[in-house]
């Protein structure tokens, strides 16, 4: 992979995040038909760090990530992912963005017509730069990252919910984008598989140090993910020992009724006092 | 959701299928119907404008191209045949009767010729083809919409017009031309066969005045029209599959429309088409 993984020596070498912006909403709204979305939101996602979206269903928590990625165009306001500013480009020029910045949808999205091979590999073959050998390495690479190597020659439908969201991660994970964008990815999935993919999101936090949104219903996965770290030398997720919990790199935001009510650390989250955020996490 | 929204959100920011699902059952005004149409008609003509404006612009993508040719044309070859040949002997059967009260039995490869080559080989190529291959490519993109891969393309680099779209475009138009040619000569050969055996009349004959008969301006009118037809069973598929929203009812919904809307158009333009050449060329 193209950043440098981090030192395995326990908790003390996880990063913080540094003061380098990856994407930026500057007063964005959305509204569609009649409904207003999105009303003049504003954040920022720094580099390394990963940010728990929450929210009520239609509250426009994917709407956000479809935006961060140019899928979708704000009514107003600016969005600037990687110093771009992306709201006024056209799609044209947001594919060589979109190199640098990856989604995994909630429900996978996964080429059904195409072999998990070819799915992992979509990008690279689509680009048609990387030679066959290189496309081969590198798709056993991402599978294994995911450890899912055994099944480059399956489709997707002999697949379980679970291993496709992690051949979907795969897929994103390929060209070693900088930003990456989870929809939901343990929706639907049982706790032991939840905790798989959540474990997974944690590896490429704190072994490649991507700046992340990631869109949940759970909030027991964003508070694993601010209460553990990846462990490289046990290969696994363990919990951070008391007193380090401050330095992972990891904010929470919670919308509602087209506004962001919080935006702070698990610390801020804990000590709130508005009635519904605590209602919210209870 | 329309298409416009799914493949360039450029121009329209979306509606997502989950906000009108809110109102599923909602009545809608006159003027705002009217406006629908007229929206419609205008994303529809954008998509046909960009899907042939992708051909001049890289990458293109001639595998995708080469497979669809094989899934639309070698595909719909036996159905093809099978009411080509079967239209040439209806109509030899039917004209059969009203010729001979005239004593002009003999004309009988004259007029299923003309017939078949000029009019009932393509709209009934254009036809069959709409209902297998609008309605198959309406399913199939529509899928992909609600599945969300056609956003995960757009996020994987690959712009879905030229990688989807336009190769469909591309393949009907060709393999319809071909497959309107096979029909109408299957169509002549039925008419022969039914001709010969229920009529007496002679197989040299027949084949001799239905070639004969043929100038260059029943074979131009006859090999234009799959052009068009090919151009909107192609488009109109593409347009309602990625028009699709509200799930597999809505993926339903779009593939009976793709199918209703390029049969009628086939007709429609089929009638404006004859007229054109006929008063171009003369009757």
């Amino acid at each position: 992979m193209a950043s440098p993984p981090i030192s395995a020596t326990q908790t003390a070498t996880i990063s913080q995040p540094s003061p380098e912006i990856t994407v930026e909403f500057d007063e964005v709204s959305l509204a569609f038909e009649e409904k207003q979305l999105l009303d003049r939101i504003s954040f920022r996602l720094h580099h390394g760090e990963t940010k728990a979206l929450f929210g009520v269903a239609g509250s426009g928590k994917s709407t956000i990530l479809k935006l961060a990625l140019g899928l979708l165009k704000p009514d107003s306001g600016t969005i600037h992912v990687l110093g771009e500013e992306i709201s006024s480009m056209k799609e044209d020029q947001l594919f060589e963005l979109r190199r640098r910045v990856g989604i995994v949808f909630q429900e996978s999205a996964l080429f059904d017509s195409l072999t998990v091979r070819e799915n992992v590999a979509f990008r690279l073959l689509e680009e048609g730069r990387v030679s066959e050998d290189e496309i081969e390495e590198r798709v056993r690479e991402a599978l294994s990252f995911v450890e899912l190597e055994n099944t480059v020659d399956l489709y997707p439908a002999e697949l379980s919910g679970g291993m496709r969201r992690r051949v979907a991660i795969a897929r994103t994970i390929i060209t070693h984008p900088e930003v990456l964008l989870y929809d939901s990815p343990t929706g639907g999935l049982d706790p032991v598989t939840s905790n798989t993919i959540i474990e997974l999101v944690v590896k490429q936090r704190d072994v490649y140090q991507t700046s992340s949104l990631l869109v949940t219903h759970r909030l027991q996965d964003a508070f694993t993910m601010a209460t553990h770290y990846f462990d490289r030398r046990e290969n696994r997720m363990q919990p951070l020992p008391p007193g380090t919990r401050s330095r992972v790199p990891m904010s929470f935001m919670i919308l509602r009724d087209a506004h962001i009510i919080f935006d702070g650390d698990l610390k801020s989250l804990r000590e709130t006092r508005d009635a519904y955020i605590r209602e919210y996490i209870s | 959701m329309r298409w416009r929204d799914v493949l360039s959100p450029t121009t329209f920011p979306s509606a997502s299928s989950a906000i009108v699902l809110l109102k599923p059952m909602e009545l809608i005004s006159p003027t705002d119907w009217a406006k629908q149409q007229v929206r419609s008609v205008q994303d529809y003509a954008i998509l046909a404008a960009r899907s042939i404006a992708a051909l001049f612009t890289r990458p293109r993508y001639l595998a995708d191209t080469t497979q669809q040719a094989d899934l639309i044309g070698v595909g719909s070859l036996p159905i093809v045949a099978l009411t080509g040949f079967f239209t040439g002997g209806a109509l030899a059967q039917n004209s059969a009767d009203t010729l001979k009260r005239f004593g002009s039995l003999s004309l009988i490869g004259q007029l299923v010729s003309l017939g078949m080559v000029r009019e009932l080989g393509p709209v009934i190529t254009g036809l069959m083809a709409a209902g297998r291959n609008a309605s198959g490519i309406a399913s199939e993109l529509g899928s992909m919409v609600v599945t969300e891969q056609i956003d995960a393309m757009r996020a994987l680099g690959t712009d879905p017009m030229k990688k989807l779209v336009t190769p469909r475009v591309v393949s009907t138009v060709f393999m319809l031309f071909f497959l309107t040619i096979i029909s109408d000569a299957l169509g002549v050969a039925g008419g022969a066969v039914v001709s010969d055996f229920l009529f007496g009349v002679e197989w040299h004959q027949y084949w001799s005045t239905a070639w004969q008969i043929l100038v260059f301006q029943d074979i131009f009118m006859g090999l234009a029209k799959p052009v068009l037809f090919g151009f909107i069973i192609a488009t109109i598929g593409c347009y309602y599959g990625l028009s699709a929203r509200g799930g597999t009812q809505g993926v339903g919904r779009a593939t009976t429309q793709a199918m209703v809307a390029s049969s009628i158009l086939i007709i429609m333009v089929d009638f404006f088409v004859t007229r054109l050449i006929m008063t171009v060329f003369g009757p």
